[in-house]
């Protein structure tokens, strides 16, 4: 069976065919300020393909994955730092300086290898999104309460960031635009450039990961999980292991976008785990649709970029929209729009409008005009 | 002695801004097991409504001898504002979602965000206008016979009550914004509750003050919690939301109108937050985001309490406002200082207000591993949904 076979992979290919061109078209196009934003969005759309396996796939809506996006972008940022403080005085970064620290703190000695900060990226954040969750799940604490436990855990890790001046400079974040890579700064624009490159790539390959993880009998039972989990449990599978472990990758997906996120906006700080920004992460993919993959990229792509139009032109307008964008999307378009396209939407509202006909469902039973069964 | 009344006294203030917050949430959580993150927004318009009262007392003349009972006045009316925006919440976005708790909470975090840019970017005045139309408009049909409302002409009548209620609110909003020149102008900035002069100071008692606004929220709190429970256990709505909480199929069965039980639940529940707004409002300054800050804290109580019945409120609340106090404050270090050196770093790096909020998650989380359901879980044989 070919792969194109179906009307699903249609749709899906013909978003794949215009996101694609979007991205190769964008650097030649866009003035690098917009192509910056674009970077960004495409960097969150890793974290709402995480989003969409926990809450798509497994049913369970987390509201702190700000948690681990900016663990991430913390890992990248701390590297920076040591990378190009070596003029600073006691060769640490600079802001040390102002609270009086000269020893570098034990846990950021690791970042000075490179090596250690691509691997602790994603492997942080997974494993601290395995620990939480494992401890949560193990005691089958789910739904709501789970939710809440997770914005719980985001308050906690901001407060802890927020008042760490001597250890991460607390509420000031790590700037990254003034840091070297390379001979380059990170800021400028050659760099900027690259990384919408890489985070194009990895966008792509974190969807390709993605399938792959929901393609085969695992996806069939982080499905079987958020349909029924006590079944899968009485099925003799142990749902904890599942959950902890889909849970630590969808760390993993955000402690990756975090970091692209952080050297494309140069800073990172402790407002990537305020309340509001996880929670809007749930929203892209409901609005993109969720369950879809597809539809968490294209959904933080779009609002985002919606996001900065509307905020420059009427800045109080856009907690309106967002609001009612929340409201809307769970009352009347629960599938997002990617599952409304798929289910057929668009013919549904052309026929409300009278354009289409509708379709006939039995036409051996339709009746005639006379009265009589076909 | 003396250290660890004054360290009680901080933490049950602290808690009892808590439990009447949590309280609130905990009576709908428990009936319909949905979040409420609007609950804080709620909160935040009883703040305002705090606001606002006082400065009708202070402007309107015939007003002005009763200006120190404005407070008094001010906890009726956030019960009101807070409760009717609730029940309007339930009505238009909550029952279309029932069954499904992750959504209403998505559904009204966008409601907090709607909120909050209201207080932000409408005159205060037209706002309370606003709310005015809305609780007549909700609340007359109550008061007109069902002979006329389902006769002939019951469309007519309906209308015409929320027609009347327009009226009434944009009257409302002009005199307000004509009477008080604050209120007609619309702003993001923050806004100061002053307590009137018998709160301000504090009372002596065996060498420490208590400060009399605290007193009063602990009062507040009190009489909150009382009149719930007298609610619940000693009325006929009360034990309908009972009979609803434990078995909502059952209930709806033998003729309790469900449907009637989740406004009235749902109105008390917000009217609570408003009633918190009000504590709130006589602690700090009242903004926009006032309800985000008292909002995790009760998730935690919620979390901690179970959803089996109001004691579990009632003592997480409290201790989770004594163990904010004891470790937040560092008073454990005072209360005993000779401590080993590595327990002693340890705690000194917890001792700020929101070092204690991790350390409490911390606990929590611990406590879970235990009672995974909270101190006390709701009882009876429960089908996993």
């Amino acid at each position: 069976m070919s792969i194109f076979s179906t009307k699903k992979s249609w749709i899906n290919l013909t978003i794949w065919v215009l996101l694609i061109a979007i991205i190769i078209a964008a650097p030649s196009v866009l003035p690098v300020f917009r192509l910056n934003l674009l970077g960004r969005y495409l960097s969150l759309a890793i974290v709402a393909l995480g989003v969409d396996l926990i809450w798509g796939f497994t049913g369970m809506l987390s509201l702190g994955q700000g948690i681990f996006f900016a663990l991430g972008g913390y890992c990248a940022a701390m590297f920076l730092q040591l990378n190009s403080s070596g003029e600073f005085p006691n060769g640490i970064p600079e802001f040390f300086g102002l609270y009086g620290v000269e020893k570098l703190p034990f846990f950021w000695e690791p970042f000075k290898s490179s090596i250690f900060t691509l691997i602790s990226i994603w492997f942080i954040p997974a494993i601290i999104a395995g620990l939480l969750g494992y401890l949560v799940f193990r005691n089958r604490i789910k739904g709501v309460y789970f939710s809440i436990l997770t914005q719980a855990a985001l308050l906690v890790f901001f407060n802890f960031f927020n008042g760490q001046q001597k250890l991460i400079n607390g509420t000031n974040g790590l700037k990254t635009d003034v840091t070297q890579i390379f001979g380059q700064m990170v800021g400028s624009e050659i760099m900027q450039r690259w990384f919408f490159w890489i985070s194009a790539v990895l966008v792509i390959l974190a969807w390709f990961f993605a399938r792959w993880i929901v393609r085969d009998r695992f996806g069939n039972i982080l499905i079987g999980i958020r349909d029924d989990e006590a079944r899968v449990r009485f099925t003799g599978y142990n749902p904890v292991i599942f959950k902890t472990i889909i849970f630590s990758i969808a760390g993993g997906l955000a402690g990756i976008s975090g970091a692209l996120y952080t050297v494309q906006s140069g800073i990172v700080s402790p407002q990537f785990m305020t309340v509001p920004f996880s929670i809007e992460m749930v929203v892209w993919v409901a609005v993109g649709g969720r369950g879809t993959l597809l539809g968490a990229i294209l959904g933080a792509v779009f609002i985002n970029y919606a996001k900065s139009l509307v905020s420059e032109a009427l800045p109080a307008s856009w907690m309106f929209i967002q609001g009612g964008l929340f409201i809307l999307v769970v009352t009347a378009l629960p599938e997002g729009v990617l599952g409304w396209i798929r289910k057929d939407g668009l013919k549904k509202l052309l026929f409300l409008i009278g354009i289409n006909k509708k379709l006939e469902t039995y036409p051996s039973l339709e009746v005639n005009e006379q009265g009589e069964v076909k | 002695m003396q250290l660890i009344l004054e360290s009680l006294f901080n933490g049950v203030a602290i808690g009892s801004v808590l439990l009447v917050a949590a309280l609130g949430l905990a009576i709908v959580f428990g009936l319909m097991g949905v979040i409420n993150l609007a609950h804080g927004e709620l909160m935040m318009l009883g703040a305002y409504s705090t606001y606002i009262t006082q400065l009708i007392f202070k402007q309107v003349s015939f007003l002005k001898p009763f200006y120190d009972s404005y407070v008094i006045v001010a906890i009726g009316i956030a019960f009101l504002v807070s409760g009717t925006v609730g029940i309007l919440l339930e009505r238009t976005v909550i029952r279309r979602l029932y069954g499904s708790p992750l959504e209403t909470l998505l559904a009204t975090w966008g409601v907090s965000l709607i909120l909050q840019q209201f207080v932000r970017s409408v005159p205060l005045a037209y706002g309370s206008g606003l709310v005015i139309a809305l609780f007549f408009g909700l609340f007359s049909p109550l008061f007109i016979s069902d002979d006329l409302l389902h006769g002939a002409k019951g469309k007519l009548i309906r209308a015409s009550t929320w027609g009347f209620s327009a009226l009434l609110g944009v009257a409302t909003g002009g005199i307000l914004s004509s009477l008080v020149s604050k209120l007609g102008r619309a702003s993001a900035r923050n806004v100061d509750v002053t307590a009137p002069s018998w709160m301000r100071g504090g009372i002596d008692f065996v060498g420490i003050t208590f400060p009399k606004t605290r007193l009063l929220i602990i009062l507040i709190t009190l009489i909150s919690v009382l009149v719930v429970i007298f609610f619940l256990d000693k009325t006929a709505w009360g034990m309908r939301i009972r009979a609803v909480t434990q078995n909502r199929p059952m209930s709806d069965c033998l003729g309790i109108s469900t449907e009637t039980v989740d406004i009235i639940t749902f109105g008390i529940g917000s009217g609570l937050a408003g009633v918190a707004g009000v504590a709130v409002s006589l602690l700090g300054s009242v903004g926009p985001n006032v309800g985000g800050n008292y909002i995790v804290g009760c998730f935690m109580v919620v979390v901690l309490g179970g959803v089996g019945n109001l004691l579990g409120t009632v003592l997480a609340s409290f201790s989770i406002g004594i163990m904010t106090d004891l470790i937040g404050a560092g008073r454990l270090l005072t209360i005993w200082p000779d401590m080993p050196s590595p327990l002693y770093s340890t705690i000194d790096f917890f001792a700020t207000t929101s070092m204690a909020r991790v350390m409490i998650f911390a606990l929590i989380v611990i406590f879970l591993q235990f009672k995974p359901t909270g101190m006390f879980p709701q009882k009876g044989r429960m089908v996993e949904s």
